[in-house]
């Protein structure tokens, strides 16, 4: 299947999908006005990719910054991903967080707390 | 307005620390805008990158509560269309705290359920919004327009402090909604 590749903007993040390794980043900023709009190719991707799924997912996040918004979105696309998990793929989640930025180290933490998948915390001194 | 009152204006920005104020109907372009000019300033003026990150977030979920609700008004009665359509936002850096300032109208309806949201939002301490936060992102409906309704408890978490507000009498349909954020 194609892989899922977007650019990202002042107010969307860099999107890259890869089927073929099982990986999946998010990178940057999410703040757009409408999330929906921007999120529903990434689910529609992830539905297909749950067709025939490689046996070990890897989701990095490493957002700087999210808006509310997108935070229902991204709740949504951890939803999906657990869905998929076990059913001829394993999914991990790698969170990545400046160094002190505990605001998004408690997003990362709560996303764990709701989801039923593994989450590794990681410390970057940059995004 | 007379030529004085300019002065005066320029005057009174200045003893508040006005960073920036605009009034206007905020849409996609100047929410885009107003953020990148914010973010400049912040580069210059703010040394901590935590509280750069802080204000930009509670300026983004302002802006955007701002943007979103001019899509509520409509074509009401009453008041000018335009008029009603546009907000306040003010943004000042004092010596040890930022303050984002926005008005908007608002129908009457709704004030009252903004006003009780804003009251268990005030009730509740920094674990307690964290919780109130977690359970509205799980439970919670996404509206048509991508809204969760978490922006004002994100706003109250990242302040760090009590949301300030007051909603004023216009007419008989709409209010004028005031709100000061606070940013240690």
């Amino acid at each position: 299947m194609e892989n899922l590749k977007l650019e990202g903007s002042a107010k969307t993040p860099t999107v890259q999908f890869d089927a073929a390794s099982g990986t999946l980043e998010l990178k940057g900023r999410s703040i757009p006005e409408n999330s929906v709009e921007f999120y529903k190719p990434l689910n529609d991707w992830i539905d297909t990719y749950g067709g025939s799924p490689k046996e070990i997912t890897t989701v990095d996040i490493k957002l700087e910054y999210f808006n509310t918004s997108s935070s229902k979105c991204i709740l949504d696309l951890f939803k999906q991903l657990e869905g998929l998990n076990g059913k001829g793929t394993e999914v991990k989640v790698n969170w990545y967080f400046e160094e002190d930025d505990e605001d998004m180290e408690e997003a990362g933490e709560d996303y764990q707390a709701i989801i039923n998948i593994p989450f590794k915390m990681i410390e970057v001194e940059e995004i | 307005m007379s030529l004085r009152n300019i002065y005066e204006l320029y005057q009174t920005m200045e003893r508040d620390n006005t960073m920036l104020s605009f009034k206007g109907v905020v849409t996609s372009d100047l929410l885009t805008s107003v953020l990148q000019i914010m973010e400049s300033k912040l580069d210059h003026v703010e040394k901590s990158p935590k509280t750069k990150k802080k204000v930009y977030n509670v300026l983004v979920e302002c802006l955007q509560n701002l943007y979103h609700h001019n899509e509520e008004i409509g074509e009401t009665e009453g008041l000018d269309f335009l008029f009603s359509k546009s907000a306040l936002l003010m943004i000042s850096k004092n010596s040890d705290h930022y303050e984002v300032k926005t008005g908007n109208y608002i129908i009457k309806d709704k004030s009252k359920e903004l006003k009780r949201k804003l009251d268990d939002i005030n009730a509740l301490d920094k674990e307690g919004l964290r919780e109130l936060y977690k359970s509205i992102l799980n439970d919670g409906e996404m509206s048509d327009k991508g809204t969760a309704g978490l922006g004002m408890i994100d706003i109250a978490r990242k302040s760090g402090n009590k949301l300030e507000y007051d909603f004023l009498p216009v007419d008989e349909t709409y209010d004028f909604f005031c709100l000061n954020v606070k940013i240690d």
